[in-house]
């Protein structure tokens, strides 16, 4: 009993982490269409620069946000020189984002090495709640809590801004949105820098209970993928739910049957490729 | 048709190169590099089947040669003999490809890249967690080669002109794949995928079956793999080896048929040389990417020649001048 609880509550925090990184990861990929299969890389790099902070006692918070806001300035650096050349131009996308993976991967392990890093979890989130009866980590609420005021922050940007809805204008007819004045590059790098740096504070946030280990990148990489293929690309709400069907998948895979974890992890996207192509949130596009 | 002569010359030489290879390269180490290159080879023209001529970028190709390379090497450890392990290792690429092919043609473009690539993880996850099965990191460890018409397959030559007569085989059989009316549809499919569909062509049929053959010499190249290293571990698996064979495809040139064989030939000349001073193959792979991307989108062996061509205009028009302004000073 105790077990499944435990499991469940552990779900729930890796759906909350899985969000902050796939949340930017379909902005990119549906809204930009550009396939950023570095998004494992943000999300790594960014979980060092945070343990890199931690180490000299910088606040945790202060870390996340540091890292985020270092990782916002590489992602905007690579989308404007890198990518922004190849607009349009999807394979090569893939492929130098797949490039820039493996040196961010080779540097990693040069800097920081091959042995895991995990910080501790910050001393004023740890111990547990109870209520009902049962303990909560506080921990892995707060990573909860995040996620949520994070999906509901994107929601409302998106939604109901104006910045949001110059974003869906220039998504949806880009050289027009362009004649009537909306600066769609720069949105798009906006949006880029926002991805990388929510990838980046969720490799720190993750830091404490996934640590943080060479490789890291090819692991995230994939549920990321996952979530959205899930979820619908670019809608966040399919990313909401996917996040954590696949973070109960994964928990309680593993716990189940170790062997085939993998597996079990990727039925949901086989049985929504054949049924609902589009994922479950997603629109058709022409 | 002095062209076509040239061509049949050309392919001459090379094939006579390729004969007597072990007899002018004489070192053992030479000739295992050759038989690499050869493999790979294999690996990356079938590869070059969905990306070059079906338009289709699979990023989970290492999953279908891993999954040959597997059984062939777990049923040989279980006392099986080689003619099964081959055959056995066959048909599992064969049933992996239709699963492959059914999930991944969902989609194409972008989409298909992306489901084949979470599709290979999925083997790689089988081959890394499923340690009762699969060993685990480990690896499988494969005894023996097997022994054609009583020819052992033990010493470097003999290795290299098995594989040699399967990477010739694997090379006829694909040059009449693209000359065939089918290799006509499947690039039909790639340029024009509308018409082809008005024109009565099923569409998702031809790039089925492209799939199939493509998983199927993939399978070829796994046995070839697992045979020459003798062992396989989830490594063999893992993205990083469906980006290395996609490099190839991408630099040597895609939709030829000379362009996988010469990426393949760099890509293990680059590996094993780069190997050989520093650790840091994934940085030199990454930075080959973001260069080739950036400079020579079209390929390494057209994109050098451009590239070469542009730098010799550049000094000329610059010689030029300098001479031209020592010649006659303009006007003011």
């Amino acid at each position: 009993m105790n077990l499944w609880l435990t499991l469940a509550v552990n779900s729930v925090a890796l759906g909350g982490l899985l969000f902050l990184l796939s949340a930017g990861f379909s902005l990119i990929f549906g809204l930009m269409r550009i396939p950023n299969l570095m998004h494992g890389s943000f999300f790594m790099l960014g979980a060092y620069f945070g343990v890199t902070f931690l180490a000299k006692g910088t606040n945790f918070w202060v870390a996340a946000l540091a890292s985020g806001a270092a990782m916002a300035i590489i992602g905007g650096l690579v989308e404007r020189f890198l990518l922004r050349r190849l607009a349009g131009q999807e394979l090569p996308q893939v492929l130098l984002t797949l490039g820039l993976s493996f040196i961010v991967s080779d540097i990693c392990l040069m800097i920081w090495t091959g042995d895991p890093i995990q910080p501790s979890t910050p001393s004023s989130l740890q111990g547990a709640v109870q209520a009902f009866g049962i303990y909560f980590p506080i921990y892995r609420l707060v990573i909860v809590a995040v996620a949520v005021a994070v999906a509901v922050a994107l929601w409302l940007m998106i939604d109901w801004t104006r910045l949001g809805a110059m974003i869906r204008a220039g998504v949806d007819d880009g050289p027009i949105a362009r004649v009537i004045g909306i600066k769609v590059s720069q949105l798009f790098t906006l949006i880029f820098c926002l991805g990388a740096a929510l990838a980046a504070f969720a490799g720190v946030m993750g830091s404490p209970i996934l640590s943080v280990y060479p490789g890291l990148d090819i692991d995230m990489l994939p549920l990321a993928l996952l979530v959205v293929i899930l979820g619908g690309t670019g809608s966040l709400l399919g990313a909401f739910v996917g996040s954590f069907v696949i973070g109960f998948l994964y928990n309680f895979g593993q716990a189940m049957f170790p062997d085939l974890a993998y597996v079990i992890l990727f039925l949901p996207m086989l049985l929504v490729l054949v049924l609902r192509p589009q994922g479950l949130f997603g629109r058709v596009v022409s | 048709m002095s062209g076509r002569l040239i061509r049949a010359a050309v392919i001459a030489i090379a094939g006579i190169a390729l004969a007597t290879l072990p007899f002018w390269v004489g070192n053992a180490y030479y000739i295992n590099i050759a038989s690499q290159i050869l493999f790979w080879a294999v690996f990356a023209l079938s590869l070059n089947i969905l990306v070059g001529y079906a338009g289709l970028v699979s990023l989970g190709h290492a999953g279908l040669f891993g999954i040959a390379g597997y059984t062939a090497g777990l049923l040989l450890e279980g006392g099986h003999g080689h003619l099964t392990a081959i055959f056995a290792a066959l048909a599992a690429v064969l049933a992996t490809s239709v699963i492959f092919a059914i999930l991944s043609l969902r989609s194409t473009g972008i989409g298909f890249l992306m489901i084949t690539l979470a599709l290979g993880q999925i083997l790689w996850g089988i081959a890394y967690r499923w340690a009762t099965l699969t060993n685990g990191d480990n690896g499988v460890v494969v005894r023996s080669r097997p022994a054609p018409f009583g020819i052992v397959l033990t010493s470097p030559t003999s290795f290299y002109y098995a594989t040699l007569i399967v990477f010739l085989l694997v090379v006829v059989s694909i040059a009449m794949f693209v000359r065939s009316p089918f290799g006509a549809s499947v690039r039909g499919t790639r340029d024009q995928p509308r018409r082809m569909t008005a024109l009565g062509y099923h569409v998702w049929l031809i790039r089925f079956i492209a799939f199939l053959l493509s998983g199927l010499w993939a399978g070829v190249a796994g046995i070839l793999f697992v045979y020459y290293n003798q062992f396989i571990s989830p490594q063999v698996v893992a993205l990083q080896t469906s980006a290395e064979v996609l490099l190839m495809v991408i630099s040597g040139g895609t939709a030829t048929l000379l362009g996988p064989i010469a990426g393949a030939a760099i890509v293990v000349i680059m590996k094993n040389v780069v190997s050989a001073y520093i650790e840091r193959w994934n940085l030199v792979l990454g930075i080959i990417f973001v260069a080739i991307i950036s400079f020579m989108p079209e390929g390494l062996v057209p994109g050098s020649v451009r590239l070469s061509k542009m730098g010799w205009r550049l000094f000329r028009d610059r010689y030029s001048s300098a001479v031209l302004s020592n010649v006659a000073e303009p006007p003011p």
